[in-house]
């Protein structure tokens, strides 16, 4: 049961992330991009992680996608087909990459790995504490790190898009 | 599973930054807009705190924070480049954001912040925390580079680098979640211990290995991951020009350098091959096309990336001595590129951009000693006896002849003299031309003082590096 979950999520996955970029209209690769976004959290409840499964759907399909749209609404881009010249070669390359990826990976010994062998997920009911408790021990370092870069896009973002703040003077350019 | 106040000291200089940063951040609003200055002096105070604080914990070498972050002499060695590096930005930036009236507070926060993610990224012995401070350092820059917003210029830099950027974060990640997948485990010593009881012919490790040299190859400008570079440097404010081209650098060579030496070290065959294509096709790239370019920026955009060619060629070696090279290029690197940088600010003035290479006409008539730095800071990037330049290259080609490199020492050395031409040419234009129109032009006190310290500093190198070398020599990565 759980491999024919597996294998719809993947061939899901699959095909919208395709589609993200193949489609001509933004507004349709946004969409594919949600239904993608939420076939991700499918497969992170397979795996258990009922926690992140929720934030991958609050956050990137709640949040995120939701001011990819705001921004395509609001700013009326209409389907450009320059980015689509690129194509045939994008194809091209994308295959031998592909090809590249199944033959290394083939051999890299994944597929054998026994996935009984992965500890089982965190002991206490739900897996929430125990992401807390990694976060805030463990992890405690690059957390407060992850933190100053919220911080630097946020300022960023005003710095860069405010009105006025260079004062008068930036009208006369 | 708990931090003792020991983590809370080896980590202190990036506190003591971090909380600058936002102490920068509060006060600016409450400050009248022709007092913002003040907020120079900040910043240099805290970097100041924080060359004491590294001084202090010179030779610490211990590990904290849960195998987090590594605290020795080989970090330590990078973080008093940096400070030093950042200082000279900002001094450079105080007069050129008044006359360019980008003067704000927030500029200060960000050298700071940027310089913690660089902190973060030398020290990191995990790639998480690698991962991080290299984002950290990375979305600072994206900001700084776009601070003239209202110049196409600037803006085209700005989203040209962070598109760009992003992308080769994405690879830089897919490595490492190879290098996860692989070893389990994300930690350098871990990876390395995992790495030496694995089967060797496994393709997925060399895959992985292609992976973060394209991530960190992005970062150090190597070819072909560096179309970014000259524009990036074109666009931006010219004390973030330099403060990107040396700190950045500097900072991603460590890291490179930690993790392939470190982490990967038991694969040193594997990614040796590809680091020698990469610095041949970049010492090559970088040294002719810098021939063609008018822009002085540009010019030496290209110069930093045949730079990056050269430093290559000590991390391929891979040895004592190679790392060794490396430690001594990149300061080398960094106090001539500054100073250049330096020169370039001095240019600019009423609606003269100041970054072609024929505004340099005539320098030596409109001021002496501005010029002289110049024509020092070119000598030394071209490798000429008896500046540092020289010696770093020196040491890199010993370095690779002592591994039996020595066609590639023979080629470093070809390239070298190409590249003297583009250099020795500013020099010419210095001094050989005549000024467009007679002006003196003046050099804010803050300025003289950065090409006085980097001349003297790039003289002193190459005169008498011994101190110098010793303090490398004694700081280098140990081999494991």
């Amino acid at each position: 049961m759980t491999l024919v979950l597996f294998f719809y999520f993947a061939a899901v996955i699959v095909a919208t992330a395709i589609l993200v970029v193949a489609l001509h209209k933004p507004i349709y690769s946004a969409l594919s991009l949600l239904v993608m976004f939420f076939h991700v959290a499918g497969l992170f409840v397979l795996l258990d992680a009922e926690f992140i499964a929720a934030v991958q759907i609050i956050v990137y399909a709640g949040a995120i996608l939701v001011l990819y749209l705001f921004v395509l609404m609001l700013l009326n881009v209409r389907a450009d087909e320059g980015y689509h010249q690129q194509f045939r070669i994008g194809l091209i390359v994308g295959l031998a990459v592909l090809v590249e990826a199944i033959f290394v990976l083939g051999q890299s010994g994944f597929a054998d790995r026994d996935p009984a062998a992965v500890p089982p997920a965190a002991p206490v009911p739900g897996n929430t504490e125990g992401i807390g408790r990694a976060l805030y021990t463990t992890y405690l370092f690059p957390f407060e790190v992850a933190s100053l870069i919220l911080l630097v896009a946020m300022i960023g973002a005003i710095i860069l898009a405010k009105k006025g703040i260079f004062g008068k003077e930036e009208r006369g350019r | 599973m708990t931090f003792s106040v020991t983590d809370i000291g080896a980590v202190l200089p990036e506190i003591l930054i971090a909380v600058y940063a936002c102490a920068i951040l509060l006060i600016e609003p409450f400050l009248p807009k022709d007092r913002r200055e003040i907020l120079a002096y900040f910043g240099l105070a805290a970097l100041g705190l924080a060359f004491i604080a590294t001084w202090q914990l010179l030779w610490a070498d211990l590990t904290v924070l849960n195998g987090m972050f590594v605290l020795d002499p080989f970090g330590n060695f990078f973080k008093l480049l940096l400070y030093v590096a950042a200082i000279m930005t900002i001094l450079l930036s105080m007069g050129y954001l008044r006359r360019e009236r980008i003067d704000l507070g927030e500029y200060y926060a960000f050298i700071l912040l940027a310089i913690c993610g660089m902190m973060i990224m030398v020290s990191g012995s995990d790639l998480v925390t690698v991962f991080l401070g290299l984002e950290l350092m990375s979305i600072t820059f994206y900001i700084l580079v776009g601070f003239k917003r209202f110049e196409e210029k600037s803006l085209e830099a700005s989203a040209k680098y962070f598109i760009l950027g992003s992308f080769s974060s994405g690879i830089l990640l897919f490595g490492i979640s190879l290098l996860y997948g692989l070893s389990g485990t994300t930690n350098l010593e871990a990876v390395a211990l995992h790495l030496r009881g694995a089967d060797p012919g496994n393709p997925a490790w060399v895959l992985a290995v292609i992976l973060l040299v394209a991530g960190f190859g992005f970062k150090i400008a190597a070819v072909p991951f560096h179309m970014w570079a000259p524009d990036v440097y074109e666009g931006a404010p010219t004390p973030v020009t330099a403060f990107l081209s040396v700190g950045s650098k500097a900072a991603s060579f460590a890291v490179f350098l930690r993790v392939f030496m470190e982490a990967l070290g038991g694969i040193h065959a594997d990614w040796r091959f590809l680091l020698i294509l990469l610095s041949v096709i970049t010492i090559v790239m970088g040294s002719v096309v810098a021939l063609v370019q008018t822009n002085i920026k540009r010019m030496l955009a290209y110069s930093g990336i045949a730079h990056s060619g050269y430093a290559l060629i000590g991390l391929l070696v891979g040895d004592r001595l190679g790392i060794f090279s490396l430690m001594l290029y990149m300061p080398i690197y960094a106090v001539m590129t500054l100073g250049a940088f330096g020169v370039v600010t001095l240019l600019r003035r009423g609606g003269v951009e100041g970054d072609a290479i024929d505004d340099f006409a005539g320098l030596a008539k409109k001021n002496r000693l501005a010029a002289l730095a110049m024509l020092i800071f070119m000598f030394s990037l071209a490798g000429i006896p008896p500046t540092a330049g020289f010696i770093a290259k020196f040491y890199i080609f010993m370095a690779a002849v002592n591994v039996h490199l020595t066609w590639l020492a023979v080629l470093g050395v070809i390239f070298t003299a190409v590249s003297a031409y583009f250099y020795l040419k500013v020099v010419m234009v210095m001094y050989m031309k005549e000024p467009d129109e007679e002006v003196h032009l003046a050099a804010p006190p803050a300025v003289v003082m950065v090409l006085a310290v980097a001349a003297v500093a790039v003289l002193l190198l190459g005169i008498y590096p011994g101190p110098f070398l010793d303090y490398a020599q004694n700081a280098a990565l140990k081999i494991r």
